[in-house]
């Protein structure tokens, strides 16, 4: 007896959908990738008409560039770091310490997202003005790190609920303190997600505008919202593109570096998935 | 050495066991009978509100988990499966700061007395799951545990290969001289594993003897029922006689309820064609032996075990005749024949 397996026919949704994806994701990226690097690029030619690091150049001699980037720099490194600071304990403690009021406090965080998001910055702004804090990198840090816990609890909350608790008893069993059992069981089996969750507010902070641009400006200037205020206030459109460009950096390390998180699955278990 | 382990919590287990030298001790009894309790008591994972637990005349109850003697083997197996079999093993070696090369032999004497000699460098996902609980086996084993507990270790894994690993948990266990405490609550693994069957019901010992002891001369009628197949008729004896929706059996016991517990193999069917106390109502021929299913005439069900089943049929009437009984009043043996 002989078998043949069928030739997988082609899956025509899948192509459709990754061709209207393409379409709407790169397409743009393409544009402002490709205008980042010309010199010259006049309506109505589909290809640019001179190719060059012209752009580059200028924009890179600004003064206003190099230091917004050290502020985002520092600014999304400090916030993740306080943020994992606060939230890991809060998270493990979530996870598997019972408290009163434990539920009510960890949905509180969903809350701070549920309602219209430029309120609350607007709030906190008004206080902060009291505070001294508006236009100071701390003041920033600190309307930052509200955008940052819902990740940083949630995340890694899923991330300590997922570690069999037999594990940690085994561990227990064979002479592993409690601090012992969190640092070579618990923290390896959670590590993953939680690096996935601490990659995720780097990234959201670096690219945070809103409570930036409020509590932060004029003084203190990121990248993003220096970008936004070239493209509004420039005649230069390319100042953007370029800057823009300079902003898919984060992003594509943070993307490299969670393939392997995203691959061994722990990225969906965060999620509960 | 002689461990001497008892608990007591309040307000449903209470518990008194003390286990030799040596001895496997099984733990038996329905789910939420507080067997996987009290071994967890004794691994330290739970606290008993009142009484002692010692190992070799030294107290234990309220020590932690990793300061006790005991090598616990979860069901789940619970091993860590970031690391491989070899540290798996050497971790609660390197918790003693053992030098490097005794790490080594130990984990490899180990690894090869679970059968499982070469598979350090093994990932222990990689592994199918009676080598893992085998692993976990080895994990407990390597640290030279006082008392070896072992939860229910192998519910998770296939009836061919649980047999086979409990002649080897037994083996192993014999030439290791290692006290061990034995939770399942299935009556094969008991039966054929333990020095001394435990059998537990809602926290406390129903009854602590050798197992073919607990088999042949249970002293609870829930311990009648619960090791292997016994045919339970509650009655009233009057008059050294008891009766039950017509059947009856001379019991030379003072008047009052009783419970007749009869093994399907010590009840003798004789077929009759009229005036017969029970009727067939299935036969299964199981090859070796012959099952047939009995009711009497109130619908109670009986068992009885036949050499030649093909002597039965469906609906025919047979007469009983039990040769061994015992009869059980207000949860004791009253009377053994």
């Amino acid at each position: 007896m002989t078998a043949t397996l069928a030739r997988p026919k082609w899956d025509w949704t899948g192509i459709v959908f990754a061709v209207v994806l393409t379409l709407v994701i790169v397409f743009p990226l393409i544009v402002v990738g490709t205008r980042a690097f010309t010199n010259v690029w006049r309506y109505p030619s589909v290809i640019p008409q001179e190719f060059g690091l012209k752009f580059w150049n200028q924009t890179l001699a600004r003064a206003d560039v190099w230091s917004s980037i050290t502020t985002s720099l520092t600014l999304a490194a400090t916030v993740t770091f306080l943020s994992a600071l606060i939230c890991l304990p809060a998270a493990y403690a979530f996870a598997r310490l019972d408290f009163p009021g434990r539920n009510l406090l960890f949905f509180s965080f969903l809350a701070g997202h549920a309602f219209p998001k430029f309120g609350l910055p607007v709030a906190i702004a008004g206080i902060f003005l009291q505070l001294n804090l508006i236009g100071t990198f701390w003041g920033v840090v600190l309307i930052q790190l509200v955008g940052t816990l819902l990740f940083m609890i949630w995340i890694p909350v899923a991330a300590f609920r997922a570690v069999d608790r037999r594990m940690e008893e085994a561990a227990r069993d064979v002479g592993a303190s409690p601090f012992r059992v969190f640092w070579s069981i618990t923290l390896p089996r959670a590590g993953p997600t939680i690096a996935a969750a601490i990659l995720l507010s780097f990234v959201g902070t670096f690219y945070e505008t809103e409570g930036a641009r409020l509590i932060g400006a004029p003084q203190v200037r990121t990248l993003p919202v220096l970008m936004i205020s070239f493209i509004n206030n420039q005649p230069v459109i390319q100042y953007g593109a370029v800057l823009s460009v300079l902003l898919w950096v984060p992003s594509f390390i943070a993307l490299l570096s969670a393939r392997r998180v995203v691959n061994s699955g722990s990225f969906a278990r965060g999620f509960g998935g | 050495m002689s461990p001497r382990c008892s608990a007591r919590r309040a307000p449903w287990i209470s518990f008194s066991l003390d286990v030799a030298d040596g001895e496997l001790v099984c733990l038996l009894g329905p789910s939420g009978s507080g067997k996987s309790t009290l071994l967890r008591m004794v691994g330290g994972f739970e606290q008993p509100s009142s009484g002692l637990i010692t190992i070799d005349g030294q107290e234990i109850t309220h020590l932690l988990p990793e300061k006790r003697p005991t090598g616990m083997v979860f069901q789940s197996h619970a091993l860590w499966t970031h690391m491989n079999v070899f540290k798996n093993l050497a971790f609660g070696l390197k918790l003693r700061r053992l030098p490097a090369d005794e790490i080594k032999r130990r984990v490899e004497g180990v690894l090869e007395l679970v059968g499982l000699g070469g598979y350090g460098t093994r990932s222990v996902t990689q592994l199918s799951g009676g080598q893992q609980q085998r692993v976990a086996l080895a994990r407990s084993l390597v640290l030279e545990p006082k008392i070896l507990l072992l939860d229910e270790p192998f519910a998770s894994l296939d009836q061919h290969l649980r047999e086979r690993l409990r002649e080897e948990v037994r083996d192993i266990q014999q030439r290791l001289k290692i006290t061990t405490l034995f939770v399942t609550h299935g009556q094969d693994e008991a039966l054929s594993m333990a020095d001394r069957v435990v059998v537990m019901r809602d926290g406390k010992i129903e009854q602590a003897d050798r197992p073919d002891v607990v088999y042949r001369e249970p002293r609870t009628p829930f311990v009648a029922g619960f090791i292997g197949t016994m045919n339970l008729l509650e009655g009233s004896v009057s008059n050294g006689v008891f009766n039950r929706a017509g059947f009856s059996f001379p019991l030379p016991v003072a008047d009052g309820p009783a419970i007749l517990a009869i093994r399907p193999e010590a009840l003798d069917l004789t077929a009759v064609t009229e005036n017969g106390r029970a009727k067939v109502h299935r036969v299964t021929d199981y090859g070796t032996h012959g099952l047939v299913d009995l009711e009497l005439p109130d619908a109670t069900r009986l068992k009885a075990s036949v050499a030649h089943p093909d002597l039965f049929t469906t609906g025919q009437s047979v007469a009983l005749t039990p040769r061994a009984v015992a009869a059980y009043r207000d949860h004791a043996l009253i009377h053994r024949s």
